[in-house]
């Protein structure tokens, strides 16, 4: 094995990047009043979620898009975006059988047949296609529990004031600029609400696919775990493969109330671009817990394998005494990829522990960047923080940046931080070889040994896809 | 079974190997000797595969096929096997996944089935028993901070489960305190057969006082500079290595 053989690289197609022909209804391009009126009227929302979006939108006009990330783009023209992109069968579906079979076909194609996994009890799905919720599973058996699952606008309509009371209580529309412009438009996302007490007997996910040209996607996720419940919930992602750039800027907002747990992983894969860097999505996503009562928890696992540009840090603010926030990532750019993620603990209540642990791996010309905050505020004696941060370079020309930021303003907190960096060696790989693997078996086991720590944290299911993701995207990216 | 015939290697341009014959029949076990620098495991790793090593001219056949055609995991698909002098540490991946992947892939090659985790266990638990090792061995992180008597006992046991036809042994000896040492050479005297072949690639005599070679080579300057039996290896422990550069050089020195 020479080392051309290590530089070469082979352009691994993206399998999902299929386009479904569906009659869509869309919005004209651009952003004004005018557009925000229209969305909220089609969806028939009462007053104050218009009030809201409008105030959004006035908030965002003042607003500049932050620079401060490591991440390289051309220039995003908002008023050459689509707001609004729906299947034209307008009707909401009661059950899957009258889903639009193209539809289904969709999403059998990137695995996630809904009519079997409504058979297969265990998974409930809520399949968001462009900007609306197409179709959710299960919705009736998780009712019986108390338990609400269900697409973000039908929550408007049926739970006006569960959204009321916490829209927008983690992220509010003034918190950033991206937050500020999906407040302004988002047009549909998941709904869950976990009765007191509950504890939810299914995993609940949302596959979120983009479909239509020149659209934007910004959907809103809510998650409410009421005092003494348990949710976890799975989020995953894909998008068709086009030469142009799709703007994808969600908010996802966790609340866990008193002695509740939230456990919320992802395997994000849009897609990511061709090896020469052209097309694929910018994810530029919010994502917040607040573990608002005491003795709460809530856990981000992620795996980010899409995505031309990805800028997201799901962050835990740790409110309630004895609460515990956690953050598991592995990140992977190849070609022409880059990611700056991260998270962000607030350490506010006593005893409040976090742990955060960060697998970065760059291949190709990859860019990935661990930016990552912990504060400790007064008054948060004995809180605890451990963070790991290890990077993984595969090739001559990625690149790998780690930005810990550490604030602590209570003498009695503990921070520990630790960083490492490797790169795949040759005398591993060949090590391996010399016992039989093949030089692609031998980077896949030594890139699962590296995300071992996150992998455990994924729910079964999703850690196998996240295995094989993972093994797709580094095809042939050792150099 | 390996069949080495003038074989030149050079490292950066620089010879290091410089015409080495050797046979290897099954059932033998070949003991390759040598001061530091003499190309023993030069030798070792290009017989394995390993990159940045240039055959310059020469062949080396194993089991009739041209070994130079093959890549490292062929090679070891094909019953090679190399105990590293300084075994590689991989982090997250435990001992018995690694086990179970390679034993896998030589079994996919033989024709025989694949061995379920249970199977495997079975199949695992006898060799650990032999080399004195703990179950928490399987499970710990390949070589991950395993110190350095553990590292060479962790090769023996993959030896022993990927049951090589032939297995070269690169310094195994260094660094194993005598008990580990006796440990390890019942290991491999357990692989010994009538179908198997071992090159026991060693700097001390002390190792063949457990494993008792069939032949003994003396590598002086990239070359073999003496062959002979069990006894050469004692006589060089009495004389030292000088005394085969001497030799080396008044057998050069005959017309």
């Amino acid at each position: 094995m020479g080392n051309n053989d290590l530089q070469r690289r082979i352009d691994t197609p993206y399998r999902w990047g299929f386009v479904t022909d569906i009659e869509q209804e869309t919005m004209p391009m651009g952003l004004d009043e005018e557009v925000i009126r229209r969305i909220s009227a089609r969806k028939d929302e009462p007053d104050f979620m218009l009030d809201w979006r409008l105030k959004a939108y006035r908030h965002w006009l003042t607003m500049k898009e932050p620079t401060w990330s490591s991440v390289h783009y051309p220039a995003i023209d908002y008023q050459a975006i689509r707001y609004f992109a729906a299947p034209k069968n307008a009707k909401r579906p009661k059950s899957l059988d009258e889903v639009d079979p193209e539809l289904l076909a969709t999403y059998d194609k990137l695995g996630i047949p809904l009519k079997e996994r409504e058979a297969l009890a265990g998974v409930a799905v809520d399949a968001v296609f462009d900007s609306v919720s197409v179709a959710t599973t299960f919705k009736d058996k998780l009712m019986s529990m108390g338990v609400i699952f269900c697409p973000f606008s039908e929550a408007v309509q049926s739970y006006p004031d569960l959204v009321r009371e916490y829209l927008g209580s983690v992220v509010p529309y003034t918190d950033n600029f991206f937050a500020a412009l999906n407040a302004a438009v988002f047009s549909d996302g998941s709904f869950v609400y976990v009765p007191k007490g509950v504890r939810c007997p299914m995993e609940l996910s949302t596959y979120f696919r983009i479909n239509a040209r020149d659209t934007g996607q910004f959907e809103r996720t809510l998650i409410v775990a009421d005092e003494g419940s348990y949710v976890s919930y799975l989020e995953g992602c894909t998008a068709p493969q086009r030469d142009e750039n799709q703007l994808h800027a969600a908010v996802v907002e966790l609340v866990a109330l008193k002695d509740a747990r939230i456990k919320y992983s992802t395997v994000q894969n849009w897609y990511p671009g061709d090896a020469e860097g052209r097309g694929g999505i910018y994810n530029f996503v919010t994502k917040r817990g607040e573990c608002r009562g005491d003795n709460s928890h809530i856990s981000w696992t992620q795996v980010e394998t899409g995505s031309a540009i990805t800028w997201k840090y799901p962050s835990c603010i740790l409110r309630g005494d004895n609460s515990v926030g956690e953050f598991y990532s592995v990140a992977l750019t190849n070609h022409h990829q880059q990611a700056d993620t991260g998270t962000k603990m607030v350490h506010i209540g006593k005893n409040t522990r976090s742990t955060i642990v960060s697998k970065g791996i760059s291949a190709g010309r990859g860019r990935n960047a661990y930016r990552g905050l912990v504060k400790m505020l007064k008054g948060a004696e004995g809180a605890r923080n451990h963070s790991q941060c290890d990077s993984l370079l595969m090739s001559p020309d990625c690149a790998a940046h780690t930005f810990p930021y550490i604030e602590v303003k209570e003498p009695g907190a503990t921070v520990e931080h630790e960083a490492t960096t490797s790169r795949i060696g040759e005398d591993q790989l060949f090590y391996l070889r010399s016992r039989g693997l093949t030089e692609e078996d031998a980077v896949a086991l030594i890139v699962n040994g590296f995300c071992k720590e996150v992998f455990k944290e994924l729910p079964m299911e999703f850690a196998v896809e996240a295995r094989k993701l993972l093994a797709v995207s580094l095809e042939g990216a050792v150099g | 079974m390996l069949h080495i015939s003038n074989l030149h290697v050079s490292v950066g341009g620089k010879p290091i190997l410089k015409g080495i014959d050797l046979d290897v029949m099954p059932g033998e076990v070949h003991a390759i000797m040598g001061p530091n620098g003499s190309g023993k495991s030069t030798l070792a790793q290009v017989l394995a595969g390993r990159a940045g090593y240039e055959v310059t001219q020469g062949s080396v056949h194993y089991l009739d096929r041209d070994l130079f055609q093959l890549p490292p995991e062929q090679r070891a698909r094909a019953g090679m096997f190399l105990a590293f002098q300084y075994p590689l540490e991989i982090p997250g991946v435990s001992n018995i996944q690694f086990l179970r992947t390679a034993l896998n892939g030589v079994r996919r090659e033989r024709g025989e089935p694949e061995l379920d985790a249970i199977d495997f266990l079975e199949h695992v638990k006898g060799k650990l028993a032999l080399l004195e090792m703990d179950d928490a061995f399987l499970y710990r992180s390949l070589n991950e901070g395993f110190s350095g008597g553990e590292k060479k006992r962790n090769e023996i046991l993959q030896m022993a489960v990927l049951e090589p036809r032939l297995a070269i042994l690169d310094e195994t000896d260094s660094g194993l305190d005598i008990d580990a040492l006796k440990v390890v050479a019942r290991g491999v005297n357990a692989l010994r057969s009538p179908d198997r072949a071992i090159v026991l690639v060693t700097h001390y005599q002390r190792l063949l006082d457990h494993i008792v070679p069939d032949r003994v080579h003396v590598l002086a300057d990239g070359r073999i500079a003496m062959s002979g039996n069990r006894e050469l290896a004692l006589e060089l422990e009495q004389r030292g290595y000088a005394w085969v550069d001497d030799v080396d050089e008044s057998e050069e020195a005959k017309p």
